[in-house]
């Protein structure tokens, strides 16, 4: 069996992203509609996609500009949104950590939900692949989705006033996010605190600049954590 | 809506989300997260997500804060195949179905 090169891992890392492309692109034409409605001109929402390359954060930070939030708010609960990412780079960290820093900082900018799910299931299926093997699987799986998500949020851009009324797109945003939540809701804790986010952000919607959602989020996440230490402790004999 | 405004959320935004991503790849070697924070980052999308979507479900503007039937039951809908597929585009479906055959339904009244 002969030895497969790096770019046969590329090619094999970007077959793995096709088929994201699927919720990718709806996602970021969506985005391009609803920047366009809410008066963002085609640089800011281009530029939007671009530069924050984070479709969930962009969702929610478009949701509180429009409700006039101040920009810490919008900033520090976007930004809240993405703490995820800080444990994404951690485990990626274990796997091409030892790839040049140039690498690295390429390779943060680009990571995102699916490339870092499908990189990380390859990489614990098959240890034995080397650095830039890894590498190259991980840049093939983000490069059908990068380009594509700025180029859908240029197309919603371009198709948004052609969206007729009937549609109500106002409820696509909530619709893609549970669709979202739905599946991550893996264990107790998960429910728990998705559970408890709701119910503080409803208890709190009247709270001054929008700071119900934050005070929501930070509690339910102390709150998963701890189910997640009260269930652990309970399993063991 | 300023200029100003929009403006220095796409940046800061920007570069807060890029070292976040950054984070541990930046450093040399890599090095693991403490099992605290690593409990905690496990649970911040289902901590913000539901926080953000509840009050749209609930009250959505689009009928000025009202609770809409059609609305309401395409969002139980999204969310129940979601659950039961795992699947987001079947669920992202089966709400947009449920919400333009009960906006149609309920528009004869």
């Amino acid at each position: 069996m002969t030895r497969a090169t790096p770019k046969s891992w590329y090619w094999a890392g970007f077959r793995a992203g096709v088929p994201f492309l699927l919720v990718v692109v709806p996602f970021a034409i969506l985005f391009g509609v609803l920047a366009a409605e809410l008066g963002l001109t085609p640089v800011q929402t281009i530029a939007f996609s671009s530069v924050v390359f984070a479709g969930a954060s962009q969702f929610a930070a478009l949701q509180l500009m429009a409700e006039n939030a101040p920009i810490l708010i919008v900033i520090a609960t976007a930004l809240a949104v993405n703490l995820r990412m800080a444990m994404y780079s951690a485990s990626l960290a274990v796997w091409i950590g030892k790839a040049p820093f140039w690498t690295r900082a390429l390779a943060a900018y680009v990571n995102v939900d699916q490339s870092y799910a499908v990189s990380i299931n390859l990489y614990e299926d098959r240890p034995e692949l080397t650095l830039s093997e890894r590498v190259a699987f991980f840049f093939g799986a983000v490069s059908p989705v990068c380009p594509m998500w700025v180029a859908a949020t240029g197309l919603g851009l371009w198709i948004g006033d052609a969206i007729p009324e009937w549609m109500a797109l106002d409820f696509a945003v909530p619709i893609c996010f549970l669709a979202i939540i739905a599946p991550m809701l893996r264990s107790l804790a998960h429910v728990v605190a998705a559970l408890t986010s709701i119910m503080l952000a409803l208890a709190l919607s009247g709270l001054p600049y929008n700071l119900g959602l934050l005070v929501a989020a930070l509690v339910a996440m102390a709150v998963g954590a701890q189910v997640e230490v009260l269930m652990a402790r309970r399993a063991k004999p | 809506m300023t200029d100003a405004y929009i403006w220095t959320i796409i940046i800061v935004l920007g570069i807060g989300t890029y070292l976040i991503r950054l984070s541990f790849l930046g450093l040399i070697g890599g090095r693991d997260l403490p099992e605290w924070v690593l409990r905690h980052l496990r649970y911040t999308a289902v901590a913000v997500l539901p926080g953000l979507v509840a009050p749209l479900v609930l009250w959505p503007d689009a009928t000025g804060g009202e609770v809409d039937p059609a609305r309401l039951a395409a969002a139980l809908v999204t969310f129940g195949v979601g659950m039961a597929t795992r699947n987001a585009i079947l669920a992202i479906l089966a709400g947009g179905a449920t919400l333009y055959a009960l906006l149609w339904m309920l528009a004869g009244y």
